[in-house]
């Protein structure tokens, strides 16, 4: 098990360098390059050479490149154009604010999609199901930041059960950067609640699309499994219901759900980026709406390529606990 | 008394916007305890359908299964789910056609085993797991310990086989049904597994029903051989009555499209012409009629019955007479 973590750890690597030669030759590609693209309309062709100069870009592209992952690997993205904080600072401030978005969102979908794609099938073709196929359609079809204002409308704005925008309204003091952890962390129990009501809508919006097909995908695979042979194997033992159905069916038909919950968690970060920008949620997603807003390419590198890694690892993740259900797959070279 | 006494099994498949099908028609057999009888026949011809009849595997929805499978005393069909899965698996063991697809690929070969003894003889994990290792080891796999702790994609096809016969007989059912336990194999394979179920049953009491449609496995291990064709059975006989005499023409076919290795250079073999009807017409004659070298007008008519003939059962108007098997076997 550990040989296996350790060479897909290594299978990584070259993924991330590929990745950080896109990224480079993207900054690189820019109409006038990256010193044009940061002048904006005042350049003129001596502003630029200067820039060029200072910034290392008259030196020959391998170079370039050498210091671009030096400069990488010891954190430094240079400054943000928009607030002129190092990129660094900025994605530290925002980042907890993400996770604790995304993670709930993800835990969120997980939770419910899996039981709901489960009964689904144990039921097909009852009212359940079927009411159950159409909403997860819907759930897909539905873009994220519509759903994002509609439930803001319904629940904050009509009903005034829920805060409509931001992450708390009295805050604790700042320790992890965690809104819900800091609270618990200082004992002040109403930030965390506050925290929590603040979570509600934004995590519900962002978790529908990773729920919905978390739900589709469980459904499938679970009426797949209990067609196998080996179901019926299990039912010729004499075992009983609940034996079959989480020893020989779950295990069996979650394989393809950790893939989906892999690819979902990627695309959560995509998501955050409406959710956040609806939901006034100060976190890594609204940091890149702003910054393609304002063209600030330092932020809008470190992002992506931050955003790259999570994907990388996440896959990484489900790779692992693939190796972890499926004992194929750990043999199997 | 018989340890299983089916009567009037019939089962119909009925399915939302088709004609309903009638697989299984009226099926009566009976098996002795310690005694192995064969159900024989092509595909579609039902044997399958009637095992899982028996086992109570057929799907709730879709499959009408009517008349009486009746085990030491107890009617198998009027049992409700949680009484008959008390006895599958302690009582009734079936092993499956394809070893790869019937076992569990994210469990291990000795939990699949150790379950069972979990469930039926209430032993806890560690009992039932050394249990395992000894079913294994009884199966002919060798270094049992190791074995145990593996999954089926680490055994050979024959493993799986031996795997899964050690499944069935783990808590000594008294009725074991192998459904062409051998068709995924390679032959020199089946005939290891075919010994070893024949050495597991001999000299037990436990039953065995051997669902084939190699007749090759019928004459090395069965005492009364069942024929089937299309859902009903054509032909019962004690196992060398039959190959030395087969009387219906669908038997008589069936056992000269075998090659055999003391025929004469040259001969040619002969084969049943067309193939089984999907839906089997028996009302209003014999379904085997279109294919049938011996059919008369009769046998598109009036169906025939399973009635005692010579010491066997015969379902057939007009079936080979013994000196036309004999002469058949002398033109050879």
């Amino acid at each position: 098990m550990l040989r296996f973590i350790v060479r897909r750890l290594i299978q990584a690597i070259p993924t991330l360098f590929i990745l950080s030669l896109l990224v480079f030759a993207w900054l690189r590609s820019l109409p006038g390059g990256p010193a044009a693209a940061l002048l904006g309309e005042r350049q003129t062709a001596e502003s630029i050479a200067r820039l060029n100069a200072a910034m290392g870009l008259d030196q020959p592209i391998y170079v370039q490149y050498i210091k671009f992952l030096g400069r990488i690997f010891t954190g430094d993205f240079g400054t943000s154009t928009v607030s002129g904080d190092p990129v660094m600072a900025e994605i530290r401030r925002s980042f907890p604010a993400t996770i604790e978005l995304g993670l709930c969102a993800l835990i969120l979908a997980v939770l419910f999609g899996i039981p709901f794609g489960y009964l689904a099938a144990r039921r097909r073709g009852s009212f359940f199901d079927n009411a159950t196929v159409i909403s997860t359609l819907v759930g897909v079809a539905i873009p994220v930041f519509f759903l994002g204002f509609l439930l803001k409308y319904i629940f904050a704005n009509q009903f005034r059960l829920l805060p409509p925008s931001g992450r708390y309204a009295v805050g604790a003091p700042d320790i992890t950067g965690f809104a819900t952890l800091d609270g618990l962390l200082t004992g002040d129990l109403a930030a965390t609640s506050d925290a929590l009501l603040h979570l509600v809508l934004p995590a519900a919006a962002l978790a529908t699309i990773p729920f919905a097909v978390i739900v589709r995908i469980t459904r499938a695979s679970v009426l797949d499994v209990m067609d196998e042979d080996f179901v019926r194997t299990a039912e010729s033992k004499g075992l009983t219901t609940p034996v079959i159905r989480r020893r020989h069916v779950l295990r069996n038909a979650l394989l393809p759900v950790a893939t989906t919950i892999g690819l979902q968690t990627g695309l959560l970060l995509a998501g955050a980026v409406l959710t956040e920008k609806v939901f006034v949620w100060r976190g890594l997603g609204w940091l890149l709406a702003t910054g393609i807003e304002q063209r600030d390419y330092p932020r809008l590198q470190a992002l992506i390529l931050l955003a790259a890694g999570v994907y990388v690892l996440v896959n990484l993740l489900v790779d692992i606990s693939y190796a972890i259900i499926d004992p194929r797959v750990r043999v199997g070279r | 008394m018989p340890l299983l006494d089916v009567r009037d099994l019939s089962v119909v498949f009925k399915r939302k916007g088709t004609a309903p099908f009638t697989a299984v028609d009226n099926v009566s057999f009976a098996v002795e305890p310690g005694q192995t009888v064969g159900l024989v026949g092509e595909s579609g011809s039902g044997k399958s359908v009637t095992s899982l009849a028996v086992m109570g595997l057929l799907p709730k929805r879709g499959a009408h299964v009517t008349g009486s499978v009746n085990f030491d005393g107890t009617e198998l069909l009027s049992l409700s789910m949680k009484e008959l899965r008390n006895r599958r698996g302690r009582d009734l063991g079936m092993v499956f056609q394809d070893p790869m697809s019937s076992l569990n690929p994210v469990i291990t070969v000795g939990r699949q085993i150790s379950e069972v003894l979990q469930r039926h003889r209430g032993q806890d994990r560690k009992e039932a797991d050394a249990g395992a290792v000894a079913m294994l080891d009884q199966v002919g796999i060798p270094d049992p310990a190791r074995r145990v702790g593996e999954y089926p994609h680490q055994l050979s096809g024959g493993m799986r086989q031996r795997a899964l016969i050690a499944i069935a007989l783990a808590c000594r059912p008294r009725l074991l049904i192998a459904d062409e336990p051998t068709t995924a194999l390679d032959v020199t394979i089946q005939a290891q597994i075919l010994k070893l179920l024949a050495d597991l049953v001999r000299g037990t009491e436990t039953a065995m029903i051997m669902i084939t449609h190699d007749l090759g496995v019928v004459a090395g291990l069965c005492d009364e051989v069942n024929v089937m064709y299309g859902g009903k059975i054509v032909e019962r006989a004690e196992r060398h009555r039959l190959f030395a005499e087969p009387r219906h023409p669908y038997t008589h076919g069936l056992l000269r499209s075998i090659p055999r290795l003391d025929a004469p250079r040259g001969e040619k073999l002969v084969p049943i012409k067309g193939s089984v009807v999907d839906n089997i017409p028996w009302e209003g004659g014999c379904a085997f009629a279109p294919r049938c070298p011996n059919a008369l007008q009769r046998c598109r008519q009036v169906m025939p019955e399973l009635e005692p003939e010579d010491a066997r059962h015969l379902r057939c108007h007009n079936p080979v007479q013994p000196a036309a098997v004999a002469e058949g076997r002398a033109e050879r």
